[in-house]
């Protein structure tokens, strides 16, 4: 195992600070915090998709044992008000939060009652009391059809139609009658669940005396929810404090503020003892935020020699019962849109975008946020132009990828590019897979009766992006800063303290390793604290590939600002001038001498003892500094995908036999970490291609709500991973950090799509919608009319 | 209700000895009764695998358990492996692989791997994938799991005391 200490920690594979306590138990989630006189909640939620809220009876529930009370809406509404995600994208419909679902349910899964008991058994006993009266309303579940509806899930928004969004460049209609070549179709991502292990939870400490309250919450964004939590609560700004402890994965389901947090603490606040509430996998089933659900109406124009000439992409998010916050309905689809145009050059785009209310729960961020659809269409047209052009897949890509001469590039919805390794990543995943030898291998296969087929997706990312635009297109929350204050103790150790939140990706070692290199410290001195809205004045959280970026950037400038003080002080105690003075491995060295102090000895002479530094010194010395880091625009990250599947002709399952990344996310600071970021998300991504779909029935009733229908990969479903890094140093942020925790899920569907239409292309299949469960590849292949005959070509 | 019973279970060979309602769930028994949060509920349909102990040597859900089936039994949990500055040899290698993201999947995970090198003196990786296969991890990828796995595999020397948890008393 490599040494934690020593110089030159950034690129390192240290082991990481937090698995000690999680290999053995000694974590803590919200679920295990112990907390004295502590109430649980169970939410009565919504078992019709619209309908009408005529009454609730909880009369029994209330004379039930342990039972300390029934709330409905109305209940909470003298403490909590509501609270709507603002945007300043014209045509944008905000839809309020509430604690609990006022006056209308919409969707299946929504909360409406919170009993609340001295035990999760008993307030499920009492749950099974209440009686909810409704009146059922029109359940829209399909998102093109709402859009014309006449009953409105909001009708103070008298439209179903969330936000309209359009981006363009050139005259597509022109380029495209200039093409020889036009592939399209409809493209459909269907609804995804982003399943993190730990299913939500949250636990609220009001304290009457000091009129504050504290939230625990397994949240990615602990700064945004206690913002909300001010708003909606009416509380003083410092009395409210919002921790993630350690959290059990996220993947954006934990990205945004959720009724439930709103609900425990104004039941906290009425009831004057701590509340938890911990939802069951049927809860986050039905009620965390989903993905994708997407239909995307493409065309691509291509001249003779491959060149891509125009895009066109009308996209339509359904979007679920409402925003979220603070994201907006926008996020997903618009994103779907901005991205379409993927790593290329292509001088005329149209994309427009409706983001549509449905009776299902709300879409919010999910790893990749509109680049996995995005890419997955814009590469199924690649390969369908490639296929008609009767040119190599590959070689349509490189011949089309932005050039290394056009760096900064402008897409066609304005997103800038920076240098970023497009087509090395292409051609070292390539060589990795020996693609070359591929179609040899493919057609001796297809002779002995096999479907193999071979897939590249390749795309680009913003990632770390700064202040100048949000992280959610239309959002008014600044997302692109971060303050980092590290400071040194009174026994000599360094706290490093930030807004971000690591909810399992690392971030109290990688962190630590950036601090350490630029201060001069072991890695064992310093503590990382995140994940504490009481920690920083102002914070969002950990969310769309930034903490590496952004909080990275900011720890390489407080700890260079504190080593500075550092070395001043030493100056005095070591009486040397600030310029001979180094500090490393939490040492103060004189150069070219053996007089040096450890941080420990400096901390006590300059804290404790008394004549050791002039006074004028110690007023202008602060062993500590705060550093803010904007990287202002973000930065490119880049990836190509390729997969090799084998498709059984007699069951219609994909097996992938071989998948390979090779990726561009800058100067790595913990390979161990951006390995394991690769394939975790490919791994989702693979899940997204193949198996995991959240389905509603006509009704609106969910069909998916347990593991054993909605479809999470296992270590048998998941290939051998093959990851290759290529460390293009970014010129655009502070260390040449690129942010890459969503990446592997952004390719992989798309790669997984084709090679699935390769393999079935002598058929004459294509793939338009994932994922490509094994039912709607026998239905395709029935309808060729070719299943069970194999394809002897 | 049920009248509540009182069962003796040995965990992490300490005798506990509690009055419970028959319907407790073995997993909430742990974490609630006796504080052992270190095994964790994501499911509560034995799909996930986050609960995953071990029950008289056998790898089991504690969420599909009842407490009082347990009356009587063995039970070995994260906390009886290695502590946190004594982790054992496939803690360690867990630690070294970087086979653990966010941890919620990893006490059942080292449960079930522990089982695994228990019950197999050599194990191909599809036999560590399939033999993983009941524990569903979101954050890795199984990728640097199964690789942690199969260098246990590899470098165990068979020595009880050193890939598994502590031996139990009864």
């Amino acid at each position: 195992m490599p040494t934690e200490a020593g110089p030159g920690l950034v690129g390192a594979r240290v082991p990481r600070r937090e698995d000690p306590r999680l290999l053995s138990g000694r974590g803590r989630y919200v679920d295990d915090l112990k907390v004295y006189g502590l109430l649980h909640v169970a939410f009565l939620r919504s078992d019709h998709a619209h309908a009408r809220i005529l009454g609730v009876d909880a009369d029994s529930a209330w004379r039930m044992p342990g039972v300390v009370g029934v709330f409905s809406a109305a209940d909470l509404e003298p403490v909590a008000r509501s609270i709507e995600a603002r945007s300043r994208m014209k045509n944008h419909h905000g839809t309020p939060i509430f604690a609990l679902a006022r006056d209308t349910v919409r969707y299946v899964g929504e909360a409406v009652v919170a009993v609340v008991a001295e035990s999760r058994y008993l307030a499920e006993d009492a749950l099974r009391q209440v009686e909810i009266e409704y009146e059922p309303l029109d359940a829209l579940v399909d998102a093109e059809a709402a859009a014309e509806a006449e009953t409105h899930l909001h009708p103070e928004a008298g439209t179903n139609v969330l936000a309209v969004r359009e981006f363009s460049r050139g005259d597509v209609e022109a380029a495209m009658r200039g093409a020889a070549v036009r592939v399209g179709g409809r493209f459909r991502f269907r609804r995804k669940a982003a399943v993190a292990l730990e299913n939500r939870t949250c636990l609220a400490e009001y304290d009457r005396g000091g009129r504050s309250l504290t939230l625990h919450s397994s949240t990615q964004v602990p700064g945004i929810v206690k913002d909300a939590l001010v708003e909606i609560l009416d509380l003083y700004d410092h009395r409210v404090r919002v921790v993630a402890p350690d959290v059990g994965g996220g993947f954006g389901g934990k990205g945004s503020l959720y009724g439930e947090e709103i609900a425990v603490c104004a039941l906290s606040l009425m009831l004057d003892r701590p509340v938890k509430w911990t939802g069951d996998r049927m809860e986050d089933l039905t009620s965390t935020s989903q993905a994708f659900d997407e239909i995307v109406d493409a065309e691509l124009g291509v001249d003779n020699d491959g060149r891509l000439l125009a895009l066109s992409a009308e996209v339509v998010g359904d979007v679920g019962a409402g925003s979220i916050y603070p994201w907006t309905a926008a996020l997903e689809p618009v994103q779907v849109a901005s991205f379409m145009p993927g790593p290329y050059r292509l001088p005329v785009y149209r994309g427009s975008v409706r983001a549509v209310a449905t009776n299902k729960p709300p879409t919010g961020p999910y790893r990749g946020v509109g680049r996995p659809a995005s890419t997955f269409v814009m590469e199924r047209l690649i390969d369908m132009a490639a296929r008609r052009l009767s040119i190599d897949p590959m070689a349509l890509r490189l011949r089309n990828f932005v050039g290394k001469e056009e760096f900064p590039y402008r897409t066609g919805s304005g997103i800038v590019w920076d240098e970023s390794g497009f087509a090395e990543c292409l051609e070292s995943a390539a060589a990795r897979i020996a693609y070359e030898d591929f179609r040899e291998r493919q057609a001796e296969a297809r002779k002995r009766g096999r479907w193999p087929g071979i897939g590249i997706a390749s795309y680009a990312e913003l990632t770390g992006i700064g202040s100048r635009i949000s992280a959610a297109p239309g959002m008014p929350i600044n997302t692109g800063t971060e303050t980092a204050t590290v400071r040194v103790e009174s026994s000599g150790r360094i706290s490093a303290i930030f807004g971000v939140a690591s909810h399992g990706q690392g971030l109290e070692t990688t962190l630590a390793q950036i601090v350490a290199d630029d201060l001069g410290a072991r890695i064992e001195d310093i503590d990382v604290i995140q994940g504490d809205s009481a920690a920083v004045p102002h914070s969002t959280g950990t969310y769309a590939s930034r903490s590496a970026v952004i909080a990275g950037g900011a720890a390489r400038l407080s700890a260079t600002a504190l080593r500075e003080q550092i070395v001043e002080a030493a100056s005095h105690l070591l009486e040397a001038a600030p310029g001979d003075v180094e500090v490393r491995d939490s040492m103060v060295h004189v150069v070219g001498t053996d007089r040096r102090m450890t941080l420990r000895e400096l901390a006590r002479a300059f804290y404790s003892e008394m004549d050791r530094i002039p006074k004028e010194a110690r007023e202008t010395i602060e062993l500590a500094a705060s550093k803010l880091y904007d990287p202002f625009f973000g930065t490119t990250a880049s990836a190509s995908h390729i997969a090799i599947v084998d498709i059984d002709p007699e069951t219609c399952t994909v097996k992938i036999e071989r998948f390979v990344v090779a990726e561009d996310c800058g100067r790595m600071i913990n390979p161990l970490v951006v390995d394991g970021q690769v394939h975790g998300g490919v791994a989702q991504g693979i899940g997204a291609a193949l198996y995991e779909e959240v389905v509603h029935d006509e009704s609106g009733q969910i069909l998916t709500a347990s593991l054993v229908d909605y479809a999470v990969p296992s270590a048998v479903e998941i290939p051998p991973l093959e990851v290759i890094h290529l460390e293009t140093e970014s010129p655009s942020t502070l260390g040449g950090f690129r942010g890459m925790g969503e990446g592997g899920a952004i390719g992989a569907p798309a790669a997984v799509a084709n090679a699935i239409s390769d393999a079935l292309a002598p058929l004459g299949i294509e793939i338009f919608e994932l994922p490509a469960t094994p039912e709607r590849l026998f239905r395709m292949i029935e309808r060729t009319g070719n299943h069970r005959r194999g394809m002897q070509a | 209700m049920t009248a509540k019973k009182t069962i003796s279970v040995t965990v992490n060979g300490t005798v506990e000895v509690r009055t419970v309602e028959p319907r407790l769930l073995l997993s909430d028994f742990l974490r609630d009764t006796l504080d052992l949060t270190g095994t964790h509920v994501g499911c509560e349909h034995g799909i996930c695998g986050a609960c995953t102990i071990f029950l008289d040597g056998d790898s089991v859900r504690s969420c599909l358990t009842l407490a009082v089936q347990a009356d009587g039994a063995e039970i070995v949990t994260v906390e009886g492996l290695g502590d946190a500055d004594r982790l054992n040899f496939l803690q360690r290698k867990f630690r070294e692989h970087h086979a653990l993201q966010c941890g919620f999947c990893t006490p059942g995970m080292l449960i079930s791997a522990t089982d695994l090198l228990r019950k197999h003196s050599e194990l191909s990786e599809a036999q560590v994938r399939e033999g993983l296969s009941g524990n569903l991890c979101r954050c890795t990828g199984y990728e640097h799991i199964v690789r942690a796995v199969m260098a246990a595999a590899e470098e165990w020397d068979g020595e009880w005391n050193e890939a598994t948890p502590r031996e139990c008393t009864s």
